[in-house]
């Protein structure tokens, strides 16, 4: 009687893990947790997205979520510099670096391949949207195994504040949205969100705290 | 004041205020970054003179020993670069060291870098 109830409770339990993780998003962190990566070397990203910019303005910006995580980063520009002496000029080219190089020479763990797919500005009548999309994989330089992929996008228009003042209140917002837009790099801000959504650590499918962090092993 | 009331308001308040303040200052950061991610940004469009870039990082670099924390990872070996560049490189040696200091993680890397100015390759 009592082996029947505990087998009842088991399944009820097996059932409410279950129940949690059929949660939209579930990552295996399972080889992650064992390349216990220290050091990220950040690849310059392809672009697929129009805008010349859209590469450097998202690499310029990935090295405050990943450090803030607990990592430490390569110096960014310096490992660019290396590569162009190396006659690696597009980010195409280093994408195609051998690990074990990328490894020997800058002393890293883990490479972060991000690609941008979209960066720039769309422009219609009431309202213009500057937007920025990517994507990344963490790849353990060791062995080569993929330890962690994400997407993330971020827009000028989220929260969908029309702010009032009727429609002809939407056309002047408009209007000087696009100056605004078209004379700045409006891409650059939102570059900057879209990279810590996409690789800031503690929360659901981001990565996880690296050694630096005081949150390290915790997650 | 009722005496059974009092507590849990103080600690409602207490609470209150705490949210706030959290609110102010925002999570704290490993490192304080000042300008390095904009002047990374500054380096690769290439408008600004590389000494203008030098000094605006050393300035910050003031701001951020004065208030005892650590700059983020890369920072001195930026300003290496661009000393580098600017054919300083008594300062660059310097810069590259103290990375490696602060972050012994950058040593296989800074000691590539110092081997090959020393024999010119970089330049």
């Amino acid at each position: 009687m009592i082996s029947r109830s505990l087998k009842l409770m088991a399944g009820l339990l097996a059932l409410a893990v279950l129940g949690g993780c059929v949660s939209p998003k579930t990552v295996d962190y399972s080889a992650y947790k064992q390349a216990r990566p220290k050091t990220i070397l950040v690849l310059p990203p392809l672009n697929d997205s129009p805008d010349v910019k859209a590469s450097y303005a998202m690499l310029s910006q990935v090295t405050f979520p990943l450090a803030e995580a607990g990592y430490y980063v390569l110096p960014i520009a310096l490992v660019d510099e290396t590569f162009r002496q190396n006659g690696l000029t597009t980010p195409a080219d280093i994408h195609q670096a051998p690990a074990d190089k990328l490894r020997s020479i800058f002393g890293a763990d883990a490479a972060l391949y991000i690609t941008v797919t979209e960066y720039g500005t769309r422009y219609m009548v009431i309202s213009s949207e500057t937007a920025v999309t990517a994507t990344a994989k963490l790849v353990d330089l060791k062995t080569g195994t993929t330890l962690w992929t994400g997407a993330a996008r971020a827009s000028s228009e989220e929260g969908g504040n029309n702010g009032g003042g009727g429609l002809v209140g939407m056309l002047i917002t408009a209007a000087v949205k696009q100056i605004i837009n078209s004379s700045t790099d409006a891409g650059y801000p939102i570059a900057g969100v879209a990279s810590n959504r996409l690789l800031s650590a503690g929360h659901p499918a981001g990565l996880l705290y690296g050694p630096r962090s005081p949150k390290y092993g915790t997650d | 004041m009722n005496k059974f009331l009092a507590w849990p308001l103080m600690t409602l308040v207490l609470s209150g205020s705490a949210l706030l303040a959290g609110c102010n200052s925002g999570p704290p950061t490993l490192y304080q970054w000042e300008s390095y991610q904009p002047e990374v940004y500054e380096y690769f469009k290439g408008e600004t003179p590389k000494e203008a870039q030098a000094e605006a990082l050393e300035r910050d670099l003031q701001k951020i020993a004065s208030t005892g924390k650590t700059p983020p990872p890369g920072y001195h070996a930026h300003l290496g670069l661009l000393y580098l560049s600017m054919g300083k490189d008594d300062q660059m040696v310097q810069q590259f060291r103290t990375e490696k200091t602060l972050f012994p993680e950058s040593g296989a890397y800074m000691d590539f870098l110092l081997k090959n100015a020393k024999t010119g390759d970089t330049k």
